[in-house]
């Protein structure tokens, strides 16, 4: 038997060289110091974008989009065997993939994981966070339960807003002048083709790039000489705490998904009024409540030009911030982080407290 | 931390026994958790197989008005999830069978020129009053229902 196993084994490292990717694993190491937490959270990630592939084929089984789309959401819901389970699991590995790709892209910011020569895993990971907003932006159309309906019309406002070409772009989005049947079966493709063409050779760079950079050591390390820093083997000590890492991650989305279950609102009637306190998802609250606070047509433009503005910074700060120094300017980095921290938690929770916090 | 601790342990079988122990643990967890996934999913998966497996448990299928159907014609309808024909012939007598060809799963149909239930897909031939398979490829007879005439209706069922 093991002598059968090892004849197998030559014969396929001797076509695809398993030894050499051994061999590889071997060598890799992860740094340990007491900032080593924060390096699990890009897998943590990684595994929410798994179970959305899983659950996502499975609800493809049932769903139909266009004009049947709120009638096969109800039957996964309420017919369907286990359907609400997997919808639920779906919608809450949605939200759990954001915070963990918040989680991530914050530690990578104040480890300073974006000097030379990571910049690109810096870039290629925002452009992922801004396809996975548009992933969960897209996907809460697809019950076109009331909710949905009206997150997608304010949401569409946006570009909407854009001097010029903005109506074209939104009546294209739309497929119409309204959200209607056509937007969902837009959404449908944008969500389930278009998305994941997109994401998945963009995710294998960015894992790429970890693989031949190796995780960054945060300014703190990189003091220290070499010989007092310590490290663990990729393979097997890391993989194991990381696939724990997972394992708690499956446990905190099986409660979540299966004690709260999501819910599935009225249909969409365009002709009703959208039901009082409606809001979009936490993670476009910021945006939501910035445009409440600036009103007026150059109240958005400011809006608007607020984020893109951060959001520009936010993506060159590797050429702001370059080297391992600890100089002023990483200095200044660091408070700029702060503040997008404090900004963006501020006007979330100010968000909510508009919408639930006056009277209602 | 150490994979290989327990090898290192030596002169007690304990260590062996705790080895083997904490595999056979992690893998018991294994197939709780397999299962705990795997189950819903199946569940899930199948809900249109056992929906149909319900309805194909029915025994009995009342065609309202089905009794003024006319002579030397036949009419298709549902028994659960299969198709079905029901033939009145020319000398007032009633037939009804599952539709299904024997041969390959056609739909087959009645001809009352030839007096003939007909599969078009391969040519399989049965018999319009018993349903045998007289021509053809068929390996086997049509299932037969049996067939009460009422005033209101024609009852089919399964004998």
């Amino acid at each position: 038997m093991k002598s059968r196993m090892a004849s197998v084994y030559g014969w396929l490292d001797e076509r695809l060289g398993l030894e050499e990717l051994l061999a590889f694993a071997r060598h890799k190491t992860v740094p340990v110091h007491k900032h080593t937490f924060w390096y699990y959270w890009g897998g943590i990630s990684l595994f929410f974008f798994i179970v959305q592939l899983f659950t996502g084929v499975l609800l493809l089984v049932y769903y139909r989009p266009g004009p049947e789309a709120y009638d096969s959401v109800r039957q996964i819901t309420y017919d369907i065997n286990f359907g609400w389970l997997i919808r639920s699991t779906h919608s809450w590995a949605a939200n759990l993939m954001l915070v963990a790709i918040f989680v991530h892209m914050f530690s990578v910011f104040f480890m300073k994981a974006y000097r030379k020569p990571r910049e690109f895993g810096w870039w290629s990971g925002l452009v992922l966070l801004l396809m996975t907003m548009l992933f969960g932006f897209s996907g809460y159309l697809l019950p076109m339960d009331e909710l949905a309906y009206f997150a997608t019309k304010i949401g569409l406002e946006m570009p909407e807003k854009i001097p010029w070409i903005g109506p074209k772009i939104a009546s294209l989005l739309r497929g119409g002048l309204e959200v209607n049947e056509f937007t969902v079966q837009r959404f449908f493709a944008l969500h389930v083709v278009i998305l994941p063409l997109a994401f998945l050779p963009l995710l294998g760079f960015h894992l790429w790039l970890v693989q031949k950079h190796g995780n960054a050591l945060p300014p703190s390390e990189e003091a220290k000489p070499a010989e007092q820093r310590r490290s663990m083997p990729f393979f097997p000590n890391f993989l194991a705490k990381d696939l724990a890492m997972w394992l708690i991650a499956l446990n905190v989305l099986a409660v979540l998904a299966a004690l709260f279950p999501w819910q599935l609102g009225e249909q969409a009637d365009p002709t009703k009024a959208p039901p009082p306190g409606i809001h979009p998802e936490w993670y476009f609250m910021s945006m939501f409540y910035v445009l409440e606070l600036f009103q007026g047509t150059w109240g958005l433009a400011l809006s608007m030009g607020i984020f893109t503005l951060g959001l520009v910074l936010w993506t060159l700060i590797p050429f702001f911030d370059p080297d391992s120094r600890n100089g002023k300017r990483a200095r200044q980095a660091t408070w700029f982080g702060l503040l997008v921290v404090f900004i963006l938690t501020a006007t979330t929770v100010l968000g909510y407290w508009g919408v639930y916090g006056k009277g209602h | 931390m150490s994979f290989s601790k327990a090898s290192t342990n030596e002169g007690s079988g304990e260590s062996v026994d705790r080895r083997a122990f904490v595999g056979a643990a992690i893998g018991g967890v294994s197939v709780c958790y397999l299962a705990a996934i795997g189950y819903p999913v199946y569940r899930y998966l199948a809900s249109p197989v056992e929906r149909a497996e319900a309805q194909a448990a029915i025994t009995e299928v009342t065609l309202p008005d089905a009794h003024k159907l006319p002579r030397k014609s036949a009419l298709m309808f549902k028994f659960g999830p299969f198709t079905a024909m029901l033939i009145h012939h020319e000398d007032g007598t009633w037939s009804a069978f599952n539709a299904k060809c024997t041969h390959l799963g056609c739909t087959v149909k009645y001809e009352p020129h030839n007096n003939r239930i007909f599969c078009e897909c391969h040519g399989g031939i049965y018999d319009a009053r018993s349903g045998a398979n007289t021509g053809g490829p068929p390996p086997r007879p049509l299932q037969v229902y049996q067939v009460k005439v009422s005033e209101t209706g024609v009852v089919v069922s399964k004998s």
